[in-house]
């Protein structure tokens, strides 16, 4: 197991994380995947959920992010999140707040294909809140 | 010769300059270190925006169907500057600078027969430009009244230009702005923003070893979102880098008027001693000739 993946994590306000890790399992739109060195080449967008880092087999480092999307390429990874925030610092009403704009996006919704999307985000959140709590 | 009392008014004259510009100078400075910071922070996203992008668009590139955005809509005869500029004068060579790379490369496209389209974003930029190219300015974007640049800021203009693409009103897109190297130094930059310039940051795309991306969810899905959001993402950083460049250029010319208004007070309060020692003695003389005559 000596490779490793270049992990970088970057917000637009700012670069949250560069570091060289074992693996990192990335919420993907599809479902959670991990990467480890050597992995194929992927792009993929995000759903909201936990981002984790993994460092001897264990989770060191763990980000809530909103959206967004990681590339792998080589042995680099590159994940451009809108949001995120280490888990550490996230707090429970902060949540709550998301959780009451995402329910209020449901409600506001017109469109059948963006209230779908809208529920869809809404029902990650809601798991996130659970894990939290 | 001015008189006495000419003098004491142009060096009141030439104080109060001074005191305005010590005070734009402090204001710029301040103003600066959060347009600095908030240029720096944002550098990383939209750098590592661009690779991915980058390297994607190398990858589809001459593909059947791909998206425009990328593959760009197969001409480059109509060009649309986009002119990033100050709301404000009296910063230095800041709005001059890129007022000239905007000309220069105007008439590079005009020589070669292309028809050139201008976009400014903000007020000097336009007042630069129009007279010799008013007729090709379509609209100025004014940030006059915004204190801190947000990407809320960014994503109309980028909307916008996203639509026009679409309406396909241009094939090709380029902005100018500088970019914020030190206080004492901003570069102008010619940035190629739709179609996606594969080679645009310098960097070879990745070998993938004749690997192809797997996408997740579909390619067309991701680029669809990835794109736009791509030219939002630049337009914010340029938005950032312009600010807290003109903030700089401001600081150092606001600094240089500091000090040439200071020796020019030197050498005001010089001529005036001078001057008033003559008005002594010259009295002194007419008095004491005055008095030998009687």
């Amino acid at each position: 197991m000596a490779d490793k993946v270049t992990f970088d994590l970057v917000t637009p306000s700012k670069l949250l994380a560069t570091s060289e890790v074992e693996m990192v399992v990335v919420p993907g739109a599809e479902g959670d995947f991990g990467v480890l060195a050597g992995h194929a080449p992927i792009v993929s967008s995000l759903r909201p959920g936990a981002l984790e880092v993994y460092e001897n087999d264990k989770p060191t480092e763990r980000y809530f992010v909103s959206g967004g999307l990681a590339e792998m390429v080589g042995d680099r990874l590159t994940v451009l999140a809108e949001e995120a925030i280490p888990v550490s610092e996230l707090q429970a009403d902060d949540m709550a707040q998301r959780v009451r704009d995402a329910e209020e996006d449901v409600n506001d919704a017109t469109d059948e294909d963006v209230k779908a999307r809208a529920q869809e985000r809404l029902d990650h959140l809601r798991d996130i809140q659970q894990v939290l709590s | 010769m001015p008189s006495l009392k000419d003098l004491r008014n142009r060096i009141n004259s030439v104080k109060s300059t001074q005191k305005i510009t010590k005070a734009m100078q402090m204001v710029a400075a301040s103003k600066l270190r959060r347009a600095q910071e908030a240029a720096e922070a944002a550098r990383p996203y939209s750098d590592r925006m661009e690779r991915v992008v980058g390297a994607l668009a190398a990858n589809v590139a001459g593909q059947e169907g791909a998206p425009r955005l990328l593959a760009g809509s197969g001409s480059d005869q109509r060009h649309l500057l986009v002119v990033a500029t100050a709301e404000r004068g009296l910063c230095g060579g800041f709005n001059s600078s890129i007022a000239r790379a905007a000309k220069a490369k105007i008439e590079d496209l005009r020589e070669d027969g292309k028809d050139v389209k201008i976009l400014c974003i903000g007020r000097k930029g336009r007042d630069a430009l129009k007279r010799e190219y008013g007729d090709i300015i379509i609209d100025t974007i004014e940030l006059a009244g915004i204190r801190q640049i947000g990407f809320g800021e960014a994503q109309p203009i980028a909307r916008r230009l996203n639509e026009m693409f679409d309406a396909d009103e241009f094939d090709v897109c380029t902005v100018f702005f500088n970019t914020f190297v030190s206080v004492v130094s901003q570069v102008v930059t010619e940035q190629q923003l739709i179609p996606v310039d594969p080679a645009a940051n310098g960097e070879a795309p990745p070998d993938l070893g004749g690997a192809i991306y797997e996408y997740e969810p579909e390619e067309s899905e991701i680029l669809a979102d990835l794109l736009p959001r791509n030219v939002a993402v630049q337009v914010f950083k340029v938005l950032l880098e312009n600010a807290a460049s003109e903030q700089g250029a401001r600081m150092s010319a606001m600094d240089n008027a500091t000090r040439n208004a200071g020796d020019m007070i030197d050498k005001l309060t010089l001529q005036y001693n001078r001057s008033r020692q003559a008005v002594i003695t010259k009295e002194l003389i007419e008095i004491i000739s005055g008095a030998d005559a009687v």
